[in-house]
Formats: structure tokens, sequence, C-alpha cells
């Protein structure tokens, strides 16, 4: 450890309670990496907070050392956003667990950022209500890391993204402050800005999300078609229909045979594709929507449908689809799982197309989806064993990336940036457009030490200080915009 | 050419850096070769009259428009259908409008992925007749006719509906906006999911104009519901007092019922002559089996109301649903929905004749003082005693002690309340916007983006 860091560390234990600031190498390495276990990095210092006032605390010392920090929660972030600084504070809110309030009369509840996903779904549960995105780590990650990557889930086609569910946010800034951001703040939405974030724009304390009313009736459906293109075709014909189903699912005959191989999920066999559809909301809508389902997805040629009648047989049908990417592990002794959007209108080009690269590169892709909303997580599976392989399924997976923007998609739909994807970006957006996004990471993180190094592929100085203006503009001094 | 100085009390003195690059500036302005006129009469902002109004045709106009106003330090105002331009704070200078009208092209409108791209000039009517011929929606109730994309994004507007889709922000996917010197910035897509990079969507709603001008945004899109009702029923009016305690016919007791309905409603609004009169409530139900599901809400507002609550199908509304109560003074109250019934209290004991109107479930209301009939149906409330006359000078004080007292007694409650418009005097007695906790960080944010304050300077929050 630096000398910086050993007199950092001084400084922290004097503002954190006994046993909260780790500098024992080997209880450092458990925080080495996220769920994209590619990328490591023993962090400097780990600390372990229980409160707003400490992380504070924390911060204004890394301000006053200049050290760089990065937050953390569960670590099950799929593109290395929650990686540490080894020149750096990781701040874990492992010790931030607390549900500080229920509100059904709001139909709200206030929780520190370490509260898991599913807990707050459990504290809820049986006042007929629950917390809407449902991330399919949901029992493990926390509403910090939610917040901070935007996540989505299953159901988020009808029901949105963590965004749409949060009311405020407490949130520590980079420079040390203790601040609300509200959803009936006049003004900017900050809120809306700060979340899916990454951290780079502070860290979350306390999070007040929207409580949803459990929905009157759930129907389930799971349908088996001959080939993927027959369930993309549904899929188009069921939104047209104008019916929005709380999810829509697919999976191709990889996928499924994966997730048969490892959880024997029962799924008709002989299938192409099938397609998880579940429609929610009050019983006169829900039977109405569900016969339209049923005959849209026999016109396109399922050729066998089920209907999942209680929450049992739900979960047998949600089962294969679940364990999908820990599946793959059956068929492959390695896999990357990628995150990609396209319109859904260019679901069956797009698939077609990653057929053709895995015959190019000889690679396996097993298709996994949130069809509904266009959400690839193609899993490119490879024997790292093999002496190249890894190499081409790499190319194969950024190839991915490549059609999903050529098509107007997304390099991300729920997984995030992070370190894995931030040289990605410029695919996405122009120099001016990342500069632009740079303006809101200075005003709230003029000096970058808000986890560094993710989202952004290069770096940038903010150069001023906020509040005083000198010199040339960053814009004009990069030659992006002309003064006169 | 109209000057600041000539144009009426409240404009600023004319700086001598704006002396200097101001002559230049017009012709500067017209070699970009975006139509540029002299202004008149009729594009005061707020009572500050500007110097020059341009009408760009695309972003890349309305960028170089933006890189001479940068170089010759010209303060923009962007407007959009100009519907409500004078409400807020007036800007403390506008040399240039920039009107978006002439931005009126629905881009792509690619419904079977449910999203549209269009610029920020084409008025939400025209929005809405061209995508209703594909059988969607943009799921934004608007207010006023006329209003256009760029104008309801940058000042947050969103009616009714906000129960069931959220508002603006929650249905914005991407945009394009100019910044102050010119840079054209994209951010999101034309995915409907999306966690790319910073949401600079969410930063521009309710900018007002200060950050930079919004040129184009791309939409989700819902289909059309195949059927609309609304239940409507009148509650018992009731004694301030009787409010706190929150009976079961209390409109916050009602909003509950009915937000927590499996009947789903999509809005649930209220109509309220305070401080004596009757409480009727609105509710929307959408969908195949609206009918049905409005026979239960019916059932559900019957144990509450007066008399038997109407359902109306095939798309009447009541004449009052989403429309604004006034507009000499109206101001905006949001609380947590549990303390609706304790604001609706806290505005009869201030005595002052108010029109409450809005969002019950989602617990977003306007108030207008005094009320106006207009848009409203001839129901018990047109009864109602005598309606005193437009506050005069005199008054104002009287509403500033409303706002100021108001604001008090919703602030324990998690509320908080802002004027949306109110005559000028008003703004010299009351913080128009009320205290914002974020807004050290807003005032950051606008450094960055402007840190020579043309945009719209003073529009918003804070002076910002
Ligand atoms: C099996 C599996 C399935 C998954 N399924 C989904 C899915 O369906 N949908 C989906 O969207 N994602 C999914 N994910 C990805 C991941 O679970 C989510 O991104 C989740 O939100 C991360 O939460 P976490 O607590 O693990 O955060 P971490 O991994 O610890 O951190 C993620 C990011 O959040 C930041 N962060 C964490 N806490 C805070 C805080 N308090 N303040 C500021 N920043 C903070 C970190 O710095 C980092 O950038 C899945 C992951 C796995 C392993
Ligand atoms: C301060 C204020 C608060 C308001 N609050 C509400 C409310 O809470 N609820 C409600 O229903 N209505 C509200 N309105 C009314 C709202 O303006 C109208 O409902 C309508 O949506 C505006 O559309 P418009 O095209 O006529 O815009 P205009 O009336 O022309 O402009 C309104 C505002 O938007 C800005 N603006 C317009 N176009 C652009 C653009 N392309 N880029 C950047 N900025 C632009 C203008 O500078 C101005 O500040 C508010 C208006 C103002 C000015």
């Amino acid at each position: 450890m630096t000398e910086t860091l050993d007199e950092l560390a001084r400084g922290l234990a004097g503002v954190l309670p006994p046993g909260a600031v780790i500098t024992d190498p080997v209880r450092l390495r458990t925080y080495e990496c996220d769920g994209l276990t590619h990328h490591r990095a023993v962090p400097g210092i780990v600390v372990l907070p229980e409160s707003a006032e400490q992380i504070a605390a924390v911060v204004r010392l890394c301000n006053e050392y200049g050290v760089p920090f990065v937050a953390r929660g569960a670590g099950t972030g799929l593109s290395g956003g929650a990686l540490p600084r080894a020149d750096g504070v990781l701040v874990v809110t492992a010790k931030m667990r607390r549900i500080l309030q229920v509100d059904l009369a709001d139909r709200r509840a206030v929780v520190e950022p370490g509260v898991t996903n599913l807990a707050i779904t459990e504290a809820v549960r049986e006042h007929g209500y629950y917390y809407a995105p449902d991330p399919s780590s949901q029992q493990v990650c926390t509403i910090g890391g939610n917040v901070a990557e935007n996540s989505g889930g299953a159901h988020c086609l009808k029901y949105g993204f963590t965004v749409n569910h949060v009311l405020a946010l407490e949130i520590v800034t980079p420079d040390g402050d203790i601040v609300t951001l509200d959803a009936d703040d006049p003004g900017y939405d900050l809120l809306g800005a700060f979340v899916g974030s990454e951290g780079t724009l502070g860290i979350t304390t306390k999070v007040t999300v929207r409580l949803s009313r459990a929905p009157e009736t759930v129907t389930t459906l799971l349908a088996a078609f001959g080939s993927i293109e027959q369930g993309g075709q549904a899929v188009s014909a069921i939104i047209g229909a104008g019916v929005v189903p709380a999810a829509i699912e697919m999976m191709d005959a990889l996928a499924i045979a994966a997730a048969e191989a490892a959880v024997a999920c029962g799924y008709p066999a002989g299938a192409g594709a099938v397609l998880i559809v579940e429609l929610d909301g009050p019983a006169a809508e829900v039977a109405h929507q569900f016969a339209e389902v049923e005959r849209i997805c026999r016109d396109n040629g399922a050729f066998e449908l089920r209907t999942a009648a209680g929450p049992q047989e739900r979960a047998a049908v949600w089962k294969g689809r679940r364990s999908a990417f820990a599946a793959v592990g059956r068929i492959s002794p390695a896999y990357i799982v990628q995150d990609g959007v396209v319109p859904r209108t260019a679901l069956p080009d797009v698939l077609a197309s990653i057929d053709r690269l895995s015959a190019e590169y000889g690679i396996r892709v097993a298709n996994v989806f949130h069809a509904g909303d266009g959400n690839l997580h193609p899993l490119v599976l490879f024997d790292d064993a093999e002496p190249g392989a890894e190499e081409r399924a790499g190319l194969v997976s950024g190839r991915i990336l490549d059609l999903c923007v050529e098509h107007g998609g997304s390099i991300t739909g729920e997984h995030g940036v992070g370190v894995d994807k931030s040289r990605y970006m410029p695919k996405m957006f122009t120099d001016d457009d990342l500069d632009t996004m740079q303006l809101v990471r200075c005003a709230f993180d003029p000096r970058g030490l808000s986890n560094p190094g993710k989202v952004f592929p290069t770096p940038r100085l903010c150069g001023e200080v906020p509040g005083v203006r000198r010199g040339v503009h960053p814009l004009v001094e990069s030659g992006r915009a002309e003064q006169f | 050419m109209a000057t600041p100085q000539e144009t009426g009390p409240d404009a600023p003195q004319e700086t001598g850096a704006r002396a200097r690059h101001g002559a230049g500036a017009r012709d500067a302005l017209s070699a970009t070769g975006v139509t540029v006129r002299d202004a008149g009469p009729g594009d005061a902002v707020a009572g500050v009259m500007p110097r020059w109004v341009a009408l760009p045709e695309s972003t890349e106009e309305v960028a170089a428009l933006m890189r001479v106003s940068a170089g010759h330090d010209l303060a923009v105002v962007p407007a959009g259908g100009g519907t409500r331009l004078h409400w807020g704070t007036p800007p403390e200078r506008c040399d240039l409008l920039i009107d978006t009208c002439c931005l009126n092209e629905i881009l792509e409108h690619a419904s079977g992925d449910l999203v549209v791209r269009v610029q920020a000039g084409v008025t939400m009517d025209a929005l809405a007749e061209a995508l209703a011929a594909q059988n969607q929606e943009l799921a934004l109730d608007v207010p006023l006719a006329g209003s256009t994309v760029g104008g309801t994004l940058a000042t947050a507007a969103a009616g009714p509906r906000r129960l069931r889709y959220g508002t603006a922000r929650d249905l914005l996917i991407g945009l394009t906006v100019v910044l102050a010197d010119g840079t054209v910035a994209r951010s999101g897509g034309k995915v409907v999911k999306n966690v790319a990079g910073y949401d600079l969507g969410k930063l521009f709603t309710g900018s007002y104009g200060t950050l930079g001008i919004i040129t184009e945004a791309v939409f989700r899109l819902h289909p059309i519901p195949r059927a609309r009702h609304w239940v409507t029923a009148v509650l018992p009016s009731a004694p301030p007092a009787a409010l706190s305690a929150g009976p079961s016919t209390s409109p916050g007791a009602v909003a509950a019922a009915l937000a927590a309905s499996q009947a789903e409603p999509s809005a649930v609004e209220l109509d309220w002559l305070a401080p004596a009169g009757t409480f009727t409530v609105s509710a929307l139900v959408e969908g195949v089996a609206a009918e049905s599901r409005a026979g239960a809400v019916r059932d559900l507002l019957a144990g509450a109301a007066e008399a038997v609550p109407d359902v109306t199908g095939g798309g009447e509304a009541p004449g009052w649903w989403g429309v604004t109560p006034g507009e000499d003074v109206l101001l905006e109250l949001r609380v947590p929905p549990s303390g609706v019934d304790g604001a609706l209290r806290a505005i009869a004991a201030r005595g002052l004749p108010a029109r409450v109107r809005g969002s019950l479930a989602s617990a977003v209301l306007q108030i207008a003082l005094p009320p106006e009939s207009a848009g409203t149906e001839p129901t018990e409330l047109a009864k109602l005693p005598e309606i005193p006359e437009i506050p005069q000078l005199a008054e104002v004080a009287e509403v500033a002690a409303f706002v100021s007292g108001l604001r008090g007694d919703v602030a324990p409650l998690g509320g908080r309340l802002t004027v949306l418009t109110a005559p000028p005097e008003l703004a010299r007695l009351v913080d128009l916007w009320g205290p914002v906790g974020a807004l050290p960080l807003m005032r950051r944010v606008k450094e960055r983006f402007d840190p020579d304050r043309r945009m719209s300077p003073g529009r918003m929050a804070g002076g910002i």
C-alpha cells in the first residue's frame, strides 16, 4: 500500500466504526471483481460504512487525498462497473440493508442502498404490493446497484425500468455533500439523470421507490415454434394487435437445450424457439388479451401452447428462462453474456446475421432475449482450452454489438457500459455527444474521483472549477466548436 | 429595430459588451441563411422584447444560429407554440427568439416498434393526429392546444394519465439538442430499452430553455385503447376539519381506494371549488374491457358519492377534464398521496375562493386564484357563491400570503407548492418556485452547459 493510502486508511478508521476499514490483502481480494470476472483489480482499501454521514466523511477524505472511490452493492454487475481501483477506495454498501419505511398509503418505501431488490417486494407482498423492476438477479442485487445501472427485468416491457420507479434519492455527491434528488423538484430532472449513471455521479445512500399494486390476474403462456422466425413474427403480431404483455421472452433451440440439460424445464421437444408471454392486469382485460395472443401464436405456427394456471406452473414455465445464463455452462466450458438492443422489427434480420457470424467464426451462439423490447442476450459459447477460441468469441460478441448499432439500437439494454463497453461508446455516440455527457459529469464530479474510467472511453479532465470560467471552453479547445 | 430599453420597465440595461458585439450580429444571423426578422410587439417573452426572431428548419440551422449567438454574446430564448411563453420568470435578457414553428416534421414513425421521431416544433395535436392513423398515441395529455413537443418537454407538462403512463420523462427515449455554443448533442436512441451513457433527455425535461434548444425527440408510443370510459361522482362537501379525520368519503380516501383498485383506472381527477364546494371526482378506465371495469369503479365510488355516479363512454370526458383551472394565478401543489386531504383542508382554511383541479391519485393538483368558470360543466360548482373579481394589485399581497402560508402548511405533509403563473407583482413578494434541495447541483449543471448565461437566463428556479 502506498503512503497516501496508508494515511487515508488511518483517516478513514477515524470516521468509521471499528472493523469498517479493510486493508488486509486476503480480504481485499474478495472484492477484486464483479459479475464480469475477467476484469480484476484488488482495491486499495475497502470500507463498510453504515450511514450517509459516514459515506460523506469517506468521500470527503478521498477528496482530501485526491484518491478515487468506487461504490459497490452486491457485485452482480455484468459490465465491470464495480471494478475496484488499486489506487482507490471501494465503498461497499453491505451494512446498509435496512428498509427504513414502508408507506402503503403513499405507495412508496424508503430503503438503504444495500437492500436487495427482492427484499422490497418481500416486505410488502402480504399487502398486495410489489416493487416492479425485477432483474433476474433480484435475490442478490442491491437497489443501489439497480439505481446505478437503471436495471430492468423481464417485466419492464410493460412496467418500465428502475428510473420509472424511483421517486427520490439521497446521494453523497462526489465532493461529499448529502443531497436529495426528488422527482417532484421543479427544474432539471437530476434524479432521472443520476439513475443509470453507473456510480460516476456520486453514491446513493437512500432510495424512495414506488410500490405497485399486484395485478388482479397473471396468465403465463408458453408457445413452441418450429423456428425462431416464426416466434419473431408472433411477437410482432402481438404488439401490432395493441397488446402490451407484461413480458415476452424468447429462447432459441440451443438455449432451450442448455436449460433442459441444467434444470430439466420440460419445454416442448423439437422446438426451434419458445416464447413466454405473460399477461397481467384486470381479469377481464387479461382474458381478452389471452385469447388474442393464443390466436396469434397459432396463426404464426405455434405447435404447442401451454398455459400456466397457478404460481407453481408459472414458476415451471419461467424456470428454463431464468436458468438460461447459468445453464449454458452445461453445454460450453466458457461463454460471454452479451447485452444489446435492436428495434423489435429488426429482430429477424439481426438474428439471421448472428447465425451467419456464428457459422463464419465457428462459434456457437445461444439466443435468449427480452423479445418484446428487442433486448438481446446472445450467449457466445467457446472452449477456453482451445487456442484462439476466446479471441474469436470476443470478435463475434463485438460484431453483435455492431449489428445492434447498425440497426439503430443500443450497445446495452440493461447491463450497463462499465469498463466492458466504454470502448464501444463512440460507435453509438459522436465526440460531441460524449463531450456533452461529460459536462454533466464535470458538474457533479469536477475532480473525476467517482468511479473514474467507467462509461466513457477516454477520461477527460474537467479543467474548470464550477462557477469560475477560465480560459477557453473545452469544446473550443478540442476544435469541436468555434467561437466568433 | 426594437431595443430592450424601449420595451418596458423590466428590460435590463444593455451592457457595454453587448453594444460592442451587437453591431454585426444581425448580419451574421442573416448570413446563416436562416429566416430572421426583427421582433414585433407580439414576440415579447414575459414582457421582455427580443431584438430578432429566427425561424430555423433543421437542427443544423439551429446550430448555426447558436454559433453566431455565441460569437456575439446574444441571449437566446426558444419558443414553441408560444402558448405559455409568458408563464414563469421573465428572462434577464433576450436578444434572439428562436421560434421552432418550422421544425415541424414528423421524421419517422416506426409503428411496428411503437416509436416516433419528431422535430421539436411539431405540435402535440398534429403528432396525435398522425399517430392515430396507425392506431397509436403518445400517452401524454397536453393541456393546451398548439403546444409543441419541445415546449411540452421543456416545461415537463403532463396531464391526467400520468397515473398510468408517467410523464414526458418516462416516455422520452431519445433527444437531440443544440447547446449554447452550437454543439449538437444526442442521447438515448430509437429503442425503448437503452442504458448507454447519461440520459440527457431527463436533464432537458423541465429545463425551460435554460440548457439548450431541443430540436428532435424520440418517444415510445402506446396502442390507442379500444375503449375509454369515465366515471364521475360528486362527493359531499366537508367542513375543513372533517377532512383531517379522513372519512371514507374524503377525496384522499377515495383516491387511495381507486389507486388500489383492480379496475386499474388510468387517471383519477378532482375538480373542487374551495372552500365550500362539493368535490367532483372522475376516473378514466381504458382498455378492451373498459366498460365492465368502469362498472367496478362506479360501485366503488357509489359508496362515497352523494348520488349515483355517472358513467360516460365513447370519449366523453367531463368538460373540465385536463383543463387548467385558471390562468391569472395558477399554482401547482404536489404532496405524497396520503397528504391530499390535509392539503385540501389547508387550502380551504386559507379562505380564498380557490379552484383546485388535477390528478388526485398522483397528488399533483393545480390551484387557480380566483377560479374561472371556463371549461367547467354546469354542476353544483357553478351555483356556488359569487366569485370575486380578479385580484387587483392590492390583493396581490393576499395571494402572496396564500402562497407562503400554504407552502408552510403542506411542508410537514411532504408537499411543495410552485407558482406556474402570476402577475409580475407577485414575484416580488414570494419565491415562485419554493425551496429546491438540488438547486446547487442544478446551478452547477447550468454553469457547465451555458457558462455565459445566454440560454433563457433567469427563467428557472433559483434564477438559473
Ligand atoms: C445472473 C444475473 C442476472 C442478471 N439479470 C439482470 C436483469 O435481468 N436485468 C438487469 O438489468 N441486470 C441484470 N443483471 C446485472 C446486475 O444484477 C444489475 O446490474 C444490478 O443492478 C447490479 O446490482 P449490484 O448491487 O450487484 O451492483 P454492483 O455490481 O455492485 O455495482 C454495479 C454498479 O453500480 C454502482 N453502485 C453500486 N451501488 C451503488 C451506490 N450505492 N451508489 C452509487 N453507485 C453504486 C457500482 O459502482 C457499479 O458501477 C444480472 C446479473 C447476473 C449476475
Ligand atoms: C414556467 C412554466 C411552467 C409550466 N408548468 C406547467 C405545468 O406544470 N403543467 C402544465 O400543464 N403546463 C405547464 N406549463 C405550460 C406549458 O408551457 C404548455 O403546456 C405547453 O406545453 C408549452 O408548449 P409550447 O410549445 O406552447 O411552448 P411555449 O409556451 O412556447 O414555451 C414554454 C417554455 O418552453 C421553452 N421551450 C419551448 N420550446 C423549446 C425547445 N424546442 N427547446 C427548449 N425549450 C423550449 C420556452 O423557452 C418556454 O420556457 C408551463 C409553462 C411555463 C412557461
